[in-house]
């Protein structure tokens, strides 16, 4: 088979007929995608729909994905977390192979995928999407087991109930604490989106209670956006930043205390963000580096490290652009036709990427950040004078607007990938 | 269907798929403007607009003479000819 498949390509390419990538067993090339997230579940799809005769498999362990954005409103009792969850029904119709199942082992030499069953598929480009994993040894005292009493929640499902039912079961005048890392980790606004919606619930619910950001940074993504609303609408909400002493160095679960260099907090609800590296596979396939995450190529979203394997969404180095579903899914989308055009031999076109960051601070209180990107000099990087956050001195209106057109980009984007 | 004819197919499949391919930046824009007519947004959709339309809101988002929450930031990310193509492609789409 092997030989035969060579002499083949041998003929082909002798011919100058085809480019050789393209070739492989059965009909079209076969392309694999690691992870269902939103940036492996929109590149799997657009995979499909940009070149039907592709055999794309998708593998994700979980039947169901729980996203990320807008699980602080189901922290906040906005919202059920059902709303928040999809299946991958429709991307099963759309012609992606669907399988259920963890991706064990990548062999980046023989180009195959083990998964968790043992079956074994072989691919022409792999995609990797592997999302984030929690770094156990990142904060000493925080491990798995801590986690069941210190949600993290920083992926969303049974850790965002969990976190909902301790703030749902604090007495009024309790003290909550949001331990944030430093960067660069999953969605950077997220922690003081969190804090914000938090913050609203106590002030509502539990108005005797304080809530602390206890920070490894000294600044953070729409900073002054945010401590303005703060200012404005929950007074109980304080931030220590990295130089005012924030930073944790260990907690202690069964205590319910965190650590900083200067003082002991002791908290009733403690969420604890731990550093995070590229979701463990990565580091295994070897595309991950010393960091915990992986170098691409910024023209083509190909590993550094290994050839015919594109990493994209929070487990990639992106330069400029954060980690956010709305960047993972315009990744997703380029990398698609990179792929595409790179299987047929081709170059692909340069990418020109969009990211939206909505966060809310109250239900009717939303502020943005937005980036345009392009490849320059080796790196994804800003498109000079685009993009920034949301005007500081908007009136009530605009911070209105935003809030409806955060939950409007939700709907649209799970849509996109999902529905 | 043989070896060659699958692979004969495939490049095709993909020059066919490159003819229509979107312009850089274009597929980031669905992110917020649903392709779909059944999601339900407050984002007007773009999918099918005449490309004359997108390229002035584009253009007034760019300078400041309509105002935006989000568009005129972004607005500002592209030339006048990229803005130009996504129009076009935009227009195309049904």
């Amino acid at each position: 088979m092997r030989t035969s498949r060579r002499q083949f390509l041998k003929v082909s390419a002798a011919a100058a007929l085809f480019p050789m990538p393209a070739i492989a067993q059965g009909a079209g090339p076969r392309v694999v995608v690691i992870g269902g997230g939103f940036a492996g579940a929109t590149a799997a799809r657009f995979m499909k729909s940009g070149n039907s005769a592709a055999t794309v498999t998708l593998v994700e362990a979980s039947p169901t994905f729980t996203a990320c954005p807008f699980s602080n409103t189901v922290l906040a009792g906005m919202r059920p977390l059902t709303d928040q969850q999809f299946g991958y029904d429709k991307i099963a119709a759309s012609g992606v192979t669907v399988v259920i199942q963890p991706a064990t082992a990548v062999d980046a030499q023989g180009k195959s995928v083990t998964l968790g069953n043992g079956t074994r598929l072989p691919y022409d480009r792999l995609i990797m999407a592997p999302g984030i994993d929690l770094r156990w040894d990142g904060l000493p005292g925080y491990d798995e087991k801590a986690a069941e009493v210190m949600p993290h929640a920083w992926k969303a499902s049974e850790q965002t109930a969990l976190l909902r039912k301790q703030l749902e079961s604090m007495q009024d005048g309790g003290t909550v604490a949001i331990v944030a890392p430093a960067n660069p980790f999953r969605c950077p606004p997220g922690p003081y989106e969190r804090a914000s919606l938090i913050a609203h619930y106590l002030k509502a619910s539990k108005p005797k209670s304080k809530l602390l950001i206890l920070d490894a940074k000294d600044a953070f993504s729409k900073q002054r956006l945010f401590q303005n609303a703060w200012k404005e609408l929950y007074p109980n909400l304080e931030w220590v930043s990295l130089s005012q002493g924030g930073k944790v160095t260990s907690v202690d679960p069964a205590a319910k205390t965190l650590k900083t260099d200067f003082s002991e907090h002791k908290v009733d609800v403690a969420n604890v963000i731990p550093p995070q590296r590229a979701g463990a596979i990565a580091q295994q396939a070897g595309v991950a580096d010393r960091t915990g995450w992986c170098p691409i190529d910024a023209s083509t979203f190909e590993s550094k490290l290994v050839p015919n394997i594109h990493v994209i969404g929070d487990a990639a180095i992106m330069g400029g652009m954060p980690k956010s579903a709305f960047s993972a899914n315009a990744q997703a989308k380029f990398c698609a036709t990179a792929v595409t055009a790179m299987l047929a031999g081709q170059k692909p076109a340069e990418p020109r990427l969009i990211n939206t960051c909505y966060s809310l601070i109250a239900p009717d209180y939303g502020i943005t950040v937005a980036g345009v990107y392009k490849p320059t000099d080796g790196v994804l990087a800003d498109v000079q004078g685009a993009g920034g956050v949301s005007p500081i001195d908007a009136p009530k209106s605009n911070r209105e607007l935003e809030a409806q057109f955060a939950e409007g980009w939700f709907k649209t984007i799970t849509g996109e990938v999902f529905g | 269907m043989t070896r060659l004819t699958a692979v004969l197919a495939f490049v095709l499949s993909v020059a066919a798929a490159h003819a229509a391919d979107a312009p850089p930046g274009a597929a980031s824009c669905s992110g917020c403007h649903a392709s779909s007519a059944s999601v339900q947004t407050p984002v007007p959709p773009i999918k099918g607009r005449p490309a004359a339309d997108i390229e002035s809101q584009m253009a007034e988002f760019k300078t400041g003479k309509r105002p935006g929450t989000i568009m005129d930031r972004i607005a500002k990310g592209f030339t006048d000819e990229e803005t130009r193509a996504i129009a076009a492609w935009y227009a195309a789409q049904k």
